[in-house]
């Protein structure tokens, strides 16, 4: 079948209603979101419409740098880890029997369901002293005494990673799937070891999918604001945990909203680079 | 029924107007209870359940006003409704529970309507700090009830009670606290400046606050959870797991009744006494039905009934209520209470917040 390109108006007609949506929920919220990030905050009181910048520049601290400067990092990390996870272990799974596939998938799928308020007291309470891990640790012998593995950095990091992989697995599956796999029997006829065709052959034939998800994870976890409260100690709070602080408890929406618009430029900035460095690289191969 | 129809919108309180009218059919004094009315704002959850089930009624049996009850958010975003909807000349609720704070951003707007103290029997019974008045001197609000944020410990991990705020600082108890997270829910300072400045009036300038700020930061490395959540901190504290900190003394009280190794005292400068105000939004026409429900709500036993069911602390004198010395002891204490700087909160709140974030992030 050949698809053709739309020819007249109501060609683009099926496209209504998705364009409908996303301006009722996405540019009309965030066009208020805009506007809202310049008005005058009313201290001890509401906010008054007008045009200044002074949310901005108060936004525009070492402090506040510290603290975008640590969610970034920590964003990265989380999509990092999950694809250094998800890739060989959805391209495992590809090769299991479809009746494990299914098991596996819905196992995933099961964490989906669960809610980040859930994941974040479970994991405090695994990490904890009283009743966490370390205590099967002394009993099997391998500790002295149980420590407390929360709050902490690799605490927040381990739960958000937890939170984020099922997403990272269902997006590098369907590319997974339908990989041919005549390209890895090619490479072993070769001589490549199965580690060495995973990496000289899999991975690089998978790069755009690899790159679709480490953008998409990041995002997923950039927007993360209970785990690190619940996981981590206060300079573990990501930028999100201040937005929220501002919005709800100061009732300091322009300041608030001047936070979430960088946040969102920067986040933007930071994928059109990826894309931009990706497909340079691509032109040079 | 003609008039239920027309003057309410929700499909609700119709039917609630038809069952009301089949009842009054048989029962002749409950007509006059629908023909008034009052709309009460109370916190969402605990607090309006209880109110729900222990006082609501019988202020409708003993007034013959009927209750509808608005389940508010904690929070500003309550005023911030409060407030619109006022411009626009309507009242989501006619009165309200609000915090402090918010009484103070509601006064700068002149939400508030004010009160007439002389319909309010108990008015001179009133403790002082539950008389929140605009600056000009009229009444913008009754306190509805107080509770208490305490020094709570596991009593497993301590089996000496602390006597003393002054126990956070102790560098014995190094990573074991849980404090709340903001400054204008946690009054810190305020603890700061009553355990180690002589007073909560060491606040009043900028180098008093500096100074408080700079004491706080030595406690920094005692706190293992600063909490927005509560349950997260009720259920450390329980498991042992962070042995000290502050808490609600009321739902403390609650959880050493169900046999949790958990205990709350009353420091030697006092526990924090936070509180709700009755208000009464200027774009209410129940003016008349708003003072007969902050009058019932202020009577001893009233107050009384709401330490005992709900486990608030009075807002009135001691010597008007038949609480036992064991009730009042369970909800309150003789003890000087103290009394956050909320007038702080509102005129340097963005430099306070600032300030304090930086001290628990940086």
């Amino acid at each position: 079948m050949r698809r053709e390109a739309p020819q007249r108006l109501s060609d683009y007609g099926p496209l209504a209603f998705p364009a409908i949506m996303l301006t009722v929920f996405f540019v009309i919220p965030f066009g208020t979101m805009i506007a809202v990030s310049f008005f005058q905050r009313q201290q001890g009181g509401f906010y008054t419409p007008a045009f200044v910048f002074s949310n901005y520049e108060r936004f525009l601290s070492l402090f506040f740098a510290h603290v975008l400067g640590f969610s970034l990092m920590l964003a990265v990390l989380v999509a990092v880890c999950c694809v250094a996870i998800g890739v060989p272990f959805t391209y495992l799974m590809t090769k299991m029997s479809r009746r494990a596939q299914i098991v596996w998938m819905v196992a995933l799928l099961s964490v989906l369901s669960l809610s980040e308020v859930i994941i974040g007291f479970a994991w405090s309470t695994l990490l904890s002293r009283t009743a966490g891990i370390t205590n099967l640790m002394v009993t099997l012998g391998l500790m002295d005494t149980a420590v407390a593995l929360s709050p902490g950095f690799p605490a927040v990091l381990t739960a958000m990673v937890y939170q984020a992989l099922p997403y990272t697995i269902l997006v590098l599956y369907p590319a997974l799937v339908r990989l041919d796999p005549t390209l890895t029997e090619a490479a072993r006829t070769l001589g490549a070891s199965p580690l060495k065709a995973f990496f000289t052959v899999v991975v690089p034939a998978l790069r755009t999918t690899i790159l679709a998800t480490l953008i998409m994870v990041f995002i997923f976890a950039l927007g993360s604001y209970l785990l690190p409260q619940i996981l981590g100690r206060p300079q573990h709070w990501t930028l999100s945990v201040l937005i929220t602080d501002q919005a709800i408890y100061q009732s300091n929406m322009p300041f608030a909203a001047a936070m979430a618009v960088f946040l969102v430029l920067v986040t933007l900035g930071m994928v059109a680079l990826t894309l931009f460095a990706g497909r340079k690289r691509e032109e040079t191969t | 029924m003609r008039k239920i129809l027309n003057s309410s919108i929700s499909r609700r309180a119709v039917l609630g107007g038809a069952v009301a009218t089949i009842g009054a059919l048989s029962m002749p004094s409950i007509l006059r209870a629908q023909d008034r009315s009052i709309k009460v704002g109370v916190y969402g959850g605990y607090f309006k359940d209880s109110f729900d089930k222990n006082i609501f009624p019988d202020f409708t049996a003993a007034s013959g006003i009927a209750v509808e009850s608005v389940a508010e958010p904690t929070g500003e975003a309550w005023l911030v409704q409060l407030e619109q909807a006022a411009k626009a000349g309507v009242a989501p609720a006619d009165v309200s529970m609000m915090s402090q704070v918010a009484m103070l951003k509601g006064q700068s707007t002149d939400l508030w309507a004010p009160i007439d103290t002389s319909k309010i029997k108990n008015y001179d019974g009133l403790l002082e700090q539950f008389v929140n008045e605009y600056p000009d001197g009229r009444v913008a609000g009754i306190g509805a009830v107080a509770w208490y944020i305490t020094l709570v410990t596991n009593t497993d991990s301590y089996p000496e009670a602390p006597d003393s705020w002054a126990a956070l600082w102790d560098p014995a108890n190094a990573d074991k606290l849980g404090l709340l997270a903001l400054v204008s829910n946690s009054f810190l300072l305020e603890v700061t400046a009553k355990t180690f400045m002589g007073g909560t009036n060491a606040l009043d300038t900028e180098e008093g606050i500096n100074k408080a700020f700079e004491k706080l930061a030595e406690v920094k490395p005692n706190v293992r959870l600063w909490y927005r959540d509560e349950a997260q901190f009720e259920q450390a504290l329980k498991s042992g797991e962070i042995p000290m900190g502050q808490y609600y003394h009321d739902v403390t009280g609650l959880a050493a009744a169900d046999g949790h190794p958990v205990r709350s005292t009353f420091p030697k400068e006092g526990g924090i006494q936070d509180s709700g105000c009755w208000a009464l939004s200027r774009a209410s026409d129940k003016v008349e039905e708003a003072h007969v429900f902050i009058d019932y709500m202020s009577q001893p036993e009233i107050q009384a009934t709401l330490s005992r069911k709900v486990g608030t602390a009075p807002t009135l004198k001691r010597d008007l209520l038949d609480l036992t010395p064991e009730e009042f002891a369970s909800v309150s204490s003789d003890i000087e209470p103290i009394i956050p700087r909320y007038d702080l909160y509102q005129t340097k709140s963005d430099w306070l917040n600032q300030k304090w974030t930086e001290l628990i992030v940086g």
